[in-house]
């Protein structure tokens, strides 16, 4: 299993998100769920000025075997969505923690701290 | 716990994502599924397919048995080592099984599906009649499928000379015994390989040397991309019980020739084919991004509505295809609805792939 880097919050339901410098935050998948999903092939992005609550089905990741929905894992607006994904999906499989999905203006930078740390998103993944 | 194949501990060795499939655990993949279905396109790979089920029919009446449980015609296999595909139907023309028969030196072999073997041995059981036939099972075989374009010279350097030249002689539908392997030109890929079944304890040591040779262990995964490109019907998704050959895109399988021959379920297909067949099996192409998955409904504007039976990203020709039963009437395009949202698709003929060439 790759290094998990640290500045990563991630969701029980395996996004990961990140705050950027600009107060912007990423999102995308886990190492365990593009692992777990096998090749992508396929992303569904959301639309730009989307409002979403944490929690809420933002967008779609299918492989070869399945579709899953992916869950925003803090509420906000879309800024911004990674076009390359559209175009390059498998960029999921080989480099999860650079490929996100969409970026959101958060509503509330403290539901961050609601989410998990790297040690503890082991730990809720059994490794 | 589920059944494991000889292979069992090698697939775990060789890092394979282990799944549940009729009640064996069975590889998936080995790290890549898309990797592993081009290479079959490409080059070769080896499955492990030791979960279907064998079944040798001996006996003074073997083939007159064989000639009234199935649709297809035994009496066309000419000589020992031909082959055929078949289906055995209920009485009401739905597909019980489908499979291929091997007419051997002494008797014949069938290879069917592993999640219908029982209810493939209960339903021979219980037609066998006054027939003198046995059925005997093979259990203690284990079956290797080697499947691409260079699949059958990548073998014949790795057996013994009688097996390369028998190898090298098979033609596509052929399959013979060479001491206690059974070598059979046939697959599930649309691609040019062969089925090996051999003894248990054999599988492998051969297996091993397969893999050793180069040739990459494949998994269920991409047998099920590759079969679904070539066309090919998976029993319970795409066939069952309650659908006939003639809307399975098998009508070609049946041997309505001699009229006198009276298989199972041959009135019925006879009755269906009278008043008209109502479905047919076609495939779909998603010239959009997306994925067609089994169960979403297709809808035809002024004939009506069919659903997927097997919808997959097709890994050759980059985008999603399917194949669906659809109303017959339908003619060359038709929409699905993926999440609440209508796509258009083309229809076609559901053989997508074949042999390295895309056909649509």
């Amino acid at each position: 299993m790759s290094e998990i880097p640290v500045d990563l919050r991630f969701a029980e339901s395996h996004e990961w998100a990140r705050l950027d410098h600009d107060g912007g935050v990423k999102v995308g998948i886990s190492d365990h769920a593009q692992e777990a999903l096998g090749d992508v092939v396929f992303v569904e992005l959301p639309e730009i000025g989307k409002v979403f609550a944490a929690g809420e089905a933002a967008g779609v990741v299918e492989s070869v075997k399945a579709a899953s929905d992916i869950y925003s894992p803090v509420s906000g607006t879309v800024i911004a969505v990674n076009e390359e994904l559209a175009n390059s999906p498998e960029l999921v499989n080989s480099a999860p923690y650079d490929s996100w999905f969409f970026k959101l203006e958060p509503s509330d930078t403290s539901e961050l701290d609601k989410l998990l740390d790297p040690m503890a998103y082991k730990a809720a993944i059994g490794e | 716990m589920g059944q494991r194949t000889p292979l069992y501990d090698l697939h775990l060795a060789l890092g394979a994502k282990m799944v549940d499939f009729g009640g064996w655990d069975m590889p998936l993949h080995y790290g890549s599924q898309v990797e592993e279905h081009h290479q079959v396109r490409r080059d070769c790979g080896v499955f492990d397919v030791s979960h279907m089920t064998v079944i040798d029919v001996d006996g003074p009446q073997a083939k007159a048995w064989l000639q009234y449980l199935l649709a297809n015609d035994v009496e066309r296999l000419h000589s020992p080592g031909r082959a055929l595909y078949s289906a055995m139907l209920n009485e009401h023309g739905g597909i019980v099984d489908d499979m291929i028969v091997y007419r051997l030196d002494d008797g014949y072999r069938l290879v069917v599906n592993a999640s219908t073997r029982n209810q493939d041995l209960a339903w021979m059981q219980a037609h066998l009649g006054d027939f003198d036939v046995q059925l005997n099972e093979r259990s203690e075989l284990a079956m290797l499928a080697i499947q691409g374009p260079h699949a059958r010279h990548k073998i014949a350097e790795l057996v013994t000379q009688s097996r390369a030249t028998l190898i090298q002689q098979l033609k596509p539908f052929e399959g013979q015994a060479d001491g206690d392997w059974f070598i059979a030109r046939t697959g599930y890929t649309g691609e040019d390989g062969l089925e090996i079944v051999l003894p248990a304890d054999q599988a492998p040591g051969f297996f091993n040397d397969l893999v050793g040779a180069g040739i990459s262990p494949i998994g269920l995964g991409a047998r099920d991309t590759l079969r679904v490109e070539a066309g090919m019907n998976l029993y319970g998704q795409d066939i069952h019980q309650d659908v006939s050959p003639l809307a399975s895109n098998m009508a070609w399988s049946i041997a309505w020739e001699p009229a006198t021959r009276q298989f199972l379920g041959r009135t019925a297909l006879e009755a269906e084919q009278a008043a008209g067949v109502q479905h047919k099996l076609v495939g779909l192409v998603l010239e959009e991004r997306g994925v067609l998955r089994a169960h979403q409904v297709v809808r035809i504007a002024d004939v009506g509505e069919g659903e997927i039976t097997s919808g997959s990203f097709s890994p050759t020709l980059s985008k999603s295809i399917a194949l669906a039963r659809v109303p017959a009437a339908t003619a060359d395009r038709a929409e699905v609805e993926i999440r609440g949202k209508w796509y258009p698709v083309r229809v076609v003929k559901p053989t997508f792939v074949r042999h390295g060439k895309t056909l649509i």
